[in-house]
C-alpha cells in the first residue's frame, strides 16, 4: 500500500508559493513569469532588476529568504541569451525554498549578489569557470575547480566531453606533460531518438494507429 | 624577524664588549648582531596541504601568518575535479547514478538518495513503501558511518587516537549490512530512481538491530574518551565560532547550521521519503564552535539509532522497486520465460529511459548537511544539466572567517568540524 501524501505539508506549501507567485506577478513588472513547477516556485526576471528582487527576497519580513543554498549555470547554446543562471533559495523562518533564474550570454555580466550572501563567491567563480559567464562587481572572479592554465569553459555544450588536452606524468622527462587528447577508441555517443518515433502512421496501418492513440488516451 | 638567540647574543655580546671599540675592530659576528637591530615584522605564507594528513583529502590552505596567528586562510580547492556534471549528462539517468557515491564517498547512500529523488520527482513516480523505509533504514546507517568518521578523524587531528582505532571497528560492522544489502562497501550504487536495487537478504534486519542495541555503549565510550577530557575541550571550546546570522549567511547547513542555534534539520522540515513517520529530536546547540559541532554529531548518533530502530519497527515485507518495467529491470528468473522481460531489460540498460521535460531542486539531509541536486531533464534518456549542490563547499569557504586570528593549531580542529570531504567539494 503506497502511501499518496508524501509530504504532508505539500498542499498547504503549494498554496502559499501560488500566492506568493502571484504577488510577485503583480507588483514586480520586471518579473516575466513566477509559477509553481512540481511544487517549487520558478521566477524568472531581468537580468537588470536581479539585485533589488533579490535584496527584497532576503530583506522583506514577508519572504526571508536566508540562505543562498546555490547559484549553478545552465546552458542552451540554441538561444540568443545562452546562459541561465540560477538562484535557489532557502528560507529558514518561513520553511520555503525559491528558484530566481535570469538569463545572460557570454559577454553580458550578471550582477554579482556576494554583498547580499558571503557565499556567492565561491558559487559565482563556479560558475564563471564552468561556463564562463561574467558577474560584475565580484571582485575575486578567478577560477576555482579547473587546473592551473586551463583553457575554455567545460560545461558549456559545446565542449567536448573528453576536452582538449590530456595530462600524464612523463618518466623520461621527470615531470607532468600536457598533451592534445588522444582517444584509443572513438567516443561512443549512441542516438537512441527512434527513426520509427516521427511517423505516427504507417501507410495501411491507420486503423492499428487510430486504436492505439484510442488506448493511449485511456490510460 | 629577530631571533631570540640573536637578542640573547646581542645582549650577551654588549655586556662584555665597551661601547668605546670602534665597530671595526669588533668581532665579526658582533657587529653583524648590532646591525640586526632593526625590528622587522613579517608575515609569512604557509602552505596547508595538500597533502597534510589533517587537510581531509587534497585541500591546499594558504596561511597567512603573522607568528602563530592565522592572519587569512585562502582555501585551494578544485584539485579532486574530475567533472561529475559534465560527465553525468553524457549517461543514462541510471548510469548517472553511481557517480554520486564517488562524491562523498563517507556517506554515498545518501547522495544517491537525493538524485533518486530528483529523478523520481520529475519522472512522478512514487515508490513502494518497502523501498522508503529501506532508504531511511540505510540513510541512517550512512548518517552514523560519517559521523563515525568525522568525530574520530577529528580527534586525531587533535591528538586523540584511540577513538580513531575504536571507530574503524565500528564502521566495519555498518560496512558489512551496506555489503550485505549492495554487495559493495562503499559505492553503493543502491538506491535506484523507483526504489532500491534489490531487498535486503533474510536475517540482515535482525543483524541491524542486534548491533543497533549494542552501539549505544560506544557513543558511550566515544563520550568518555572525549566529553570531558580537558586537552579536548581545550582544543575545541571557543574556537571557530559562528553566530547563527553568520551561519545562515554563509549557506552553512546541516550539523554546522544547528551548532550555531538554527534549528533546522530537512527531515524535519522537509521531509522525504518516510522521514515524517518516524519521532526523533532535532539537536540543536547555542556557541556555534567546534565542540558544539561535535556534540551536535555525537547526539545526532543517538539519535539516528532511534530512527533505525523504528524503521526496524515499521518495515513489512513487500516489493522494494516500483512495478513497472519501463524504470525498474524485471527479476532474472522472469527474464528465462518472457520475451517482454528480455526486451524490457535490454531496453532499461542500453537506452534507459525518458525522463519528461523539467526541472527540479531537490534537497535531502546528508550527514554533512543540505546535499542538492538541480536536475533539468530535456525529455531525453539523458539529464541535461545536473548540478550538484556539494555541503562542504560553503563550509570550506568559510574557512577563512572561521579562523580569523586563530592560533595555527586551531586550524587543524576547525577543518575538522567542518566535515570535509574532497570528492564531494571539488566534484
Amino acid at each position: 500500500m503506497a502511501d499518496l501524501s508524501i509530504n504532508p505539508r505539500q498542499g498547504r506549501l503549494e498554496g502559499q508559493l501560488g500566492a506568493m507567485a502571484f504577488t510577485f506577478m503583480s507588483s514586480w513588472p520586471h518579473v516575466s513569469s513566477a509559477e509553481v513547477e512540481k511544487g517549487e516556485l520558478v521566477v524568472r526576471i531581468a537580468r537588470n532588476h536581479l539585485l533589488e528582487f533579490l535584496s527584497a527576497l532576503r530583506d522583506d519580513p514577508r519572504y526571508h529568504f536566508e540562505q543562498l543554498m546555490d547559484l549553478c549555470g545552465v546552458d542552451w547554446p540554441q538561444r540568443a541569451e545562452r546562459f541561465d543562471v540560477v538562484y535557489n533559495l532557502l528560507s529558514v523562518t518561513y520553511n520555503r525554498r525559491i528558484r530566481v533564474i535570469v538569463t545572460t550570454s557570454e559577454q553580458e555580466p550578471v550582477p554579482s549578489v556576494h554583498h547580499l550572501w558571503p557565499c556567492a563567491t565561491w558559487w559565482e567563480r563556479e560558475c564563471y569557470d564552468l561556463f564562463g559567464v561574467m558577474f560584475s562587481g565580484q571582485p575575486d572572479l578567478r577560477r576555482i575547480l579547473t587546473d592551473n592554465g586551463f583553457e575554455g569553459h567545460p560545461l558549456r555544450k559545446d565542449f567536448p566531453l573528453s576536452g582538449y588536452e590530456e595530462v600524464r606524468y612523463d618518466v623520461e622527462r621527470r615531470q607532468v606533460v600536457k598533451e592534445p587528447v588522444s582517444l584509443t577508441q572513438d567516443f561512443r555517443d549512441f542516438d537512441f531518438v527512434s527513426p520509427w518515433e516521427g511517423i505516427l502512421t504507417l501507410p495501411g496501418d491507420e486503423k492499428a494507429h487510430e486504436v492505439r492513440q484510442g488506448m493511449k488516451r485511456g490510460i | 624577524m629577530v631571533h631570540s638567540h640573536d637578542k640573547a647574543f646581542l645582549e650577551d655580546a654588549q655586556a662584555l664588549v665597551r661601547d668605546d671599540i670602534p665597530q671595526s675592530l669588533l668581532p665579526e659576528n658582533v657587529a653583524e648582531a648590532q646591525e640586526r637591530q632593526v625590528v622587522e615584522i613579517d608575515s609569512h605564507a604557509l602552505n596547508f596541504g595538500p597533502q597534510h594528513p589533517s587537510a581531509h583529502g587534497v585541500l591546499r590552505l594558504v596561511l597567512e601568518m603573522e607568528g602563530e596567528v592565522v592572519a587569512r586562510a585562502v582555501p585551494h580547492i578544485g584539485l579532486l575535479h574530475r567533472g561529475t556534471e559534465k560527465l553525468i549528462e553524457y549517461k543514462t539517468y541510471q548510469k548517472a547514478l553511481p557517480y554520486f557515491d564517488r562524491l562523498d564517498y563517507v556517506s554515498p547512500m545518501c547522495e544517491e538518495q537525493a538524485f533518486a529523488l530528483a529523478t523520481e520527482k520529475l519522472l512522478g513516480i512514487d515508490i513502494p513503501e518497502r523501498a522508503k523505509w529501506l532508504r531511511v533504514l540505510f540513510a541512517e546507517i550512512t548518517r552514523i558511518l560519517n559521523h563515525i568518521l568525522n568525530l574520530t578523524a577529528m580527534g586525531l587531528d587533535c591528538g586523540a587516537v584511540t577513538p580513531a582505532l575504536w571507530g574503524y571497528e565500528e564502521r566495519e560492522k555498518l560496512l558489512e549490512f551496506y555489503e550485505a544489502a549492495s554487495g559493495a562497501r562503499f559505492h553503493a550504487n543502491y538506491f535506484r530512481p523507483g526504489g532500491v536495487a534489490r531487498d535486503v537478504p533474510a536475517g540482515l534486519e535482525d543483524r541491524i538491530g542486534l548491533w543497533a542495541r549494542e552501539f549505544p555503549k560506544w557513543i558511550d565510550d566515544l563520550e568518555g574518551l572525549l566529553t570531558e577530557n580537558r586537552i579536548w575541550k581545550q582544543r575545541t571550546v571557543g574556537i571557530g565560532v559562528f553566530s547563527s546570522e553568520q551561519a545562515l549567511a554563509w549557506g552553512f547547513s546541516g550539523p554546522c547550521l544547528r551548532a550555531s542555534g538554527v534549528p533546522w534539520d530537512l527531515r524535519r522540515n522537509q521531509p522525504y521519503d518516510n522521514y515524517h513517520k518516524v519521532e526523533f529530536n532535532v539537536p540543536v546547540a547555542r556557541q556555534g564552535d567546534c565542540y558544539d559541532r561535535y556534540l551536535v554529531r555525537v547526539a545526532e548518533m543517538r539519535e539516528s539509532l532511534r530512527i533505525i530502530e523504528q524503521c526496524l519497527d515499521q518495515i513489512r515485507p513487500g516489493p522494494v522497486k516500483v512495478q513497472d518495467p519501463k524504470f525498474s529491470p524485471p527479476p532474472r528468473a522472469e527474464m528465462k520465460r518472457s520475451m517482454e522481460a528480455l526486451i524490457h531489460h535490454f531496453k532499461l540498460f542500453s537506452e534507459g529511459y525518458h525522463v519528461p521535460p523539467g526541472a527540479t531542486y531537490t534537497a535531502v539531509e546528508s550527514p554533512k548537511g543540505e546535499f542538492g541536486v538541480y536536475l533539468v531533464a530535456d525529455g531525453s534518456n539523458r539529464p541535461y544539466r545536473c548540478k550538484i549542490r556539494p555541503t562542504g563547499f560553503s563550509h570550506l569557504q568559510a574557512v577563512d572567517e572561521l579562523s580569523r586570528r586563530g592560533m595555527l593549531a586551531d586550524m587543524v580542529a576547525i577543518i575538522g568540524s567542518l566535515d570535509l570531504v574532497f570528492g564531494e567539494v571539488d566534484r
